[in-house]
């Protein structure tokens, strides 16, 4: 009884809590969204923000689809944002509600995914390369033969994150392809060369920068945030740009078709499009954010750190996945499934 | 009667295992433990002593949060199952086989049958549809989500129990005039209680534990702790999760011991 | 039979029927129901980016068996699928004999305890799990890494020169497994021990039985129900068990929960995922009906 009553009372509070006016559902990538800034935020506008984490691109997307989730922002990566607004799940956004628009970086404005950026926002971009740890592997490791030929002294030692996408199209990139490609001579290269580096990886998990720094690992193919919070435990992780081709990945704010909170939203997506609110996001991360005039805010460790600032010779390699066709899609879940099997 | 020798119920090695089985059980544990007092960012690099995962735990709404939910998930599901549990127990044993036992049998132990992520796509779907016709988004959805999958854990401990559990006690209660009630009450229940006990408590901890179904049927705002610490997986889990869990382990340490020195002076 | 012993019959049915019905509808509200869904999804095509497009096709029932080779387009058995499967029936039964052969004990023990203490016993094993299965998963990761708790003391104590290395294979996947569901085990085993009349042991000596015969012929016939309630909670979950495996194993040896759940989100097949799904609930539904129904029959120690 006791029990019933408790829960009335919760239920009682969240509910009212989510029709309250001055409330805000964020749902974003878990361990993504510093707690200063939503303190800032709060102090600023008076709105509370309560963030709800997800852990994979296709559990939001499934999630948002199905309904009823009370979301009002998703951040979506880069070849997910045409997914949300082809299904309709994410709306056009009202740029005359939104003054700080214009401070999104040109780079970052007229991109492949959302011309103009009408659907989405930055949050927080990088790329995904190569943390080793240079006392283990002195050689070379701007490549991804690290993670495709495996030098001696990484066999077994290297770990690989389980993403399909990104993991797999650093192989077709390796064998000289185009990311997403549905030629299937070069995927077929692209899945021999996994298969036969695979029995010389020690795992396919997340959670590199623990393992790296505990030495379970002795390399990894990682985020470039994610190696340097790595080479701030531990000195000896550099990060590699791969020469081949690496994918460079966005995260996007995105307005839910279903929000209910819009007006609260959109002062959201203006307040972190301020440059110095911008920088906060990067520094609980330790990614770039792709607003102009950031920098000068950035944390002193991360203004001149290699990892957040792409050196200029590695600049050319990175590239953007596309959203992938579906045949494409298909090649790489096969693919995917036997190397995982 | 003779004094024997020795203690009949006395297996050789036994102790021995079960002491050796304590032992690894609580190893684990000892290691989270301790590196909830460490002053470095790692659950496995050791680089001195320190609170300040705790105040850190403390500070942060959102891990609070998310513990008070799962603490009042688990309740409220286990005490729906092992209620549940119990009655369809009494209603599938000791009594004259009947067609559809079978049935019953299998409906309730389906969830076991299952991979989480199974039920958890079937009730996104299901409860995304009930959350839009009824605008209603809260906890029960996740409560009894819970509590069908704990329905299995109370159930088959419950009718291990009940299973050739001594029928002459409740007819010589009958045979006292007691009516079926005050037979249950007083009879059969107390005789049921470790079953229960067991059940309720497995119900407990398997809702505690759960990650796959929550995450996909939790509606914004309703993190709990397994699916917080799901969210930090990618980054890193930091010894404030460790801080967390000690907390909760010493709590439970500490009721129970009141709870033990209560009942001993009742008795 | 007369009429009144008839209609008591039926009366004790209705009641059966009665007592079931909330647990019933629950399970219907929230597991069984909503899996007809999932059965209804096995029969249609796979969405682009997910989800499922509402046309009827046998395809993800066919690639349960078979897979269409991507490059030549020829049908193969899918061998990795069997390779999978059969990986978790491996690990999945050793797990349940490991948990037995330490949980037996361990139950006894507890159930030999004068009554006062017994409580206290029961709560020290399920304490451990009062911590959740993420959190407790990665402790165990701990203590088995390279240079983790275990390799350092064998080291330290000079028993071994190089760490074992366990970490991320199946050995890792099975032990972590032994260690989350040893209590599944232990509270069913617990229960039917504690019924257990040790006055029947005493009659079993008087009868110059051995030990091994007492344990043989006395013992196990009688917490039967026990160990079969026990095997099932551990062997089932285990089966389709997800966390454990990501974690310990280091994702790089799936097992079917991870493989069905592979489906449903990166691989975007959820009516292969769902076909997958079906299949291993008929396989484990009937294992479990044969398993019960051999079990319990010519076996029942008070009727």
């Amino acid at each position: 009884m006791k029990c019933t009553l408790t829960a009335l009372a919760f239920l009682a509070a969240t509910t009212s809590l989510a029709q309250a006016e001055g409330v805000l559902n964020l749902y974003n990538w878990g361990n993504y969204t510093g707690p200063d800034l939503l303190a800032k935020f709060e102090a600023e506008t008076g709105i509370k923000v309560t963030v709800t984490d997800y852990d994979s691109n296709d559990t939001a997307l499934a999630k948002i689809e199905a309904g009823g989730h009370g979301f009002d922002l998703v951040v979506p990566s880069t070849n997910y944002v045409p997914i949300f607004v082809e299904k309709g799940l994410a709306v056009e956004l009202d740029l005359t509600k939104l003054p700080n628009h214009t401070n999104i970086a040109p780079e970052w404005m007229d991109v492949a995914w959302d011309q103009g950026r009408t659907h989405s926002i930055p949050w927080q971009w990088g790329s995904i390369g190569l943390s080793v740890n240079t006392a283990v592997y002195t050689g070379d490791i701007n490549t991804s033969s690290i993670f495709l030929d495996v030098p001696d002294e990484l066999k077994g030692k290297i770990n690989v994150v389980p993403e399909m996408t990104d993991v797999v199209n650093l192989a077709v990139m390796y064998v000289g392809g185009e990311p997403c490609t549905e030629d299937t001579e070069v995927l077929k290269k692209a899945r021999d060369v996994l298969l036969a580096a695979k029995p010389h990886w020690i795992s396919m998990d997340y959670g590199a920068t623990e393992k790296l720094s505990n030495n379970d690992w002795a390399a990894s193919v990682n985020w470039n945030g994610s190696s340097m919070r790595a080479r701030l435990a531990n000195d000896t992780v550099a990060h590699g740009y791969p020469k081949e081709g690496y994918p460079i990945f966005m995260d996007s704010v995105m307005l839910l078709a279903d929000a209910r909170n819009v007006d609260q939203a959109y002062t959201f997506m203006n307040f972190i499009m301020e440059p110095e609110n911008a920088a906060m996001i990067s520094a609980f991360a330790r990614y770039n954010n792709g607003i102009a005039g950031s920098d000068a805010f950035m944390p002193e460790d991360m203004k001149a750190a290699p990892e957040v600032v792409t050196p200029d010779e590695h600049k050319a390699a990175g590239t953007f996945l596309p959203t992938c066709s579906p045949t494409a899609q298909q090649y790489m879940a096969a693919i995917w499934t036997e190397l995982m099997k | 009667m003779a004094e024997r020798s020795f203690e009949v119920s006395r297996l050789p090695g036994f102790a021995t295992v079960a002491i050796v089985v304590f032992v690894l059980l609580y190893l684990p544990i000892l290691t989270l433990v301790v590196f909830s007092f460490n002053s470095g960012p790692s659950v496995a690099v050791w680089e001195g002593w320190s609170l300040h995962w705790y105040a850190d735990a403390w500070n942060n709404e959102a891990v609070k949060g998310a513990t008070a939910r799962s603490l009042i998930i688990a309740t409220c599901a286990s005490a729906l199952a092992t209620t549940v549990a119990t009655m369809a127990a009494l209603g599938t044993t000791r009594r004259a086989a009947f067609g559809g036992q079978t049935f019953i049998y299998v409906v309730i132990n389906q969830p076991l049958m299952v991979p989480e992520i199974v039920t958890a796509v079937a009730l996104l779907i299901l409860f995304g549809v009930v959350k839009q016709a009824t605008g209603y988004q809260g906890l029960a959805y996740l409560i009894l989500a819970h509590a069908a999958f704990c329905t299995p854990f109370a159930y088959l401990p419950i009718r291990a129990r009940l299973e050739g559990m001594d029928l002459s006690l409740e007819t010589a209660a009958a045979d006292l005039y007691a009516n079926p009630w005050q037979t249950f009450r007083h009879v059969t229940l107390p005789l049921l209680a470790p079953g229960i006990a067991a059940g309720a408590m497995l119900a407990f901890v398997i809702s505690l534990d759960d990650v796959v179904i929550t995450e996909f049927v939790k509606s914004a705002g309703q993190d709990t702790l397994p699916t917080y610490m799901l969210g930090q997986m990618r980054r890193a889990i930091t010894p404030e999760v460790n801080a967390i869990s000690t907390a909760l382990l010493g709590l439970t340490v500490v009721l129970l011991t009141l709870f033990f020195i209560l009942t001993r002076k009742k008795n | 039979m007369s009429p009144a012993e008839q209609s008591q019959r039926r009366k004790s049915t209705r009641n059966g029927w009665l007592l079931s019905a909330p647990a019933l509808t629950l399970l219907f509200l929230a597991a069984s129901g909503p899996l007809l869904i999932v059965l209804v999804y096995s029969f249609l095509t796979p969405g682009q980016y997910g989800n499922v497009v509402w046309e009827f096709s046998l395809d993800g029932w066919v690639g349960i068996l078979f897979t269409r080779d991507i490059f030549d387009g020829t049908t193969n058995l899918a061998d990795a699928h069997l390779t999978i499967f059969w990986r978790s029936v491996k690990l999945s039964l050793m797990t349940t004999a490991l948990t037995f052969a330490l949980g037996f004990p361990t139950a006894w023990f507890i159930a030999t305890r004068p009554p006062a203490q017994r409580a206290m016993w029961l709560f020290l094993i399920t304490i451990p799990f009062w911590t959740n299965l993420l959190i407790r998963t990665f402790a165990i990761n701990e203590v088995i890494r390279n240079e983790g708790l275990m390799n350092t003391v064998l080291i330290g104590a000079g028993l071994i020169s190089e760490p074992i290395r366990i970490i991320n294979t199946d050995t890792a996947v099975f032990i972590g497994m032994a260690y989350v569901y040893l209590p599944l085990m232990v509270l069913p085993l617990f229960a039917a021990i504690d019924r257990f009349d040790m006055k029947l042991l005493e009659a079993g000596y008087d009868l110059y039985a051995s030990r091994l015969q007492v344990l043989r012929h006395v013992i196990l016939p009688i917490v039967k129900p026990g160990i079969i309630a026990g095997s099932i909670l551990v062997f089932v979950p285990s089966l389709g068990a997800y966390v454990t495996p990501r974690v310990l194993g280091g994702g790089k040896n799936m097992m079917i929960g991870n493989f069905i759940e592979l489906q449903f989100g990166q691989g975007r097949n959820w009516p292969l995922g769902a076909a997958l799904s079906m299949a291993l609930l008929l396989i484990v539904m009937a294992a479990l009906l044969i398993y019960v129904r051999a079990s319990t029959k010519g076996n029942n120690p008070h009727g």
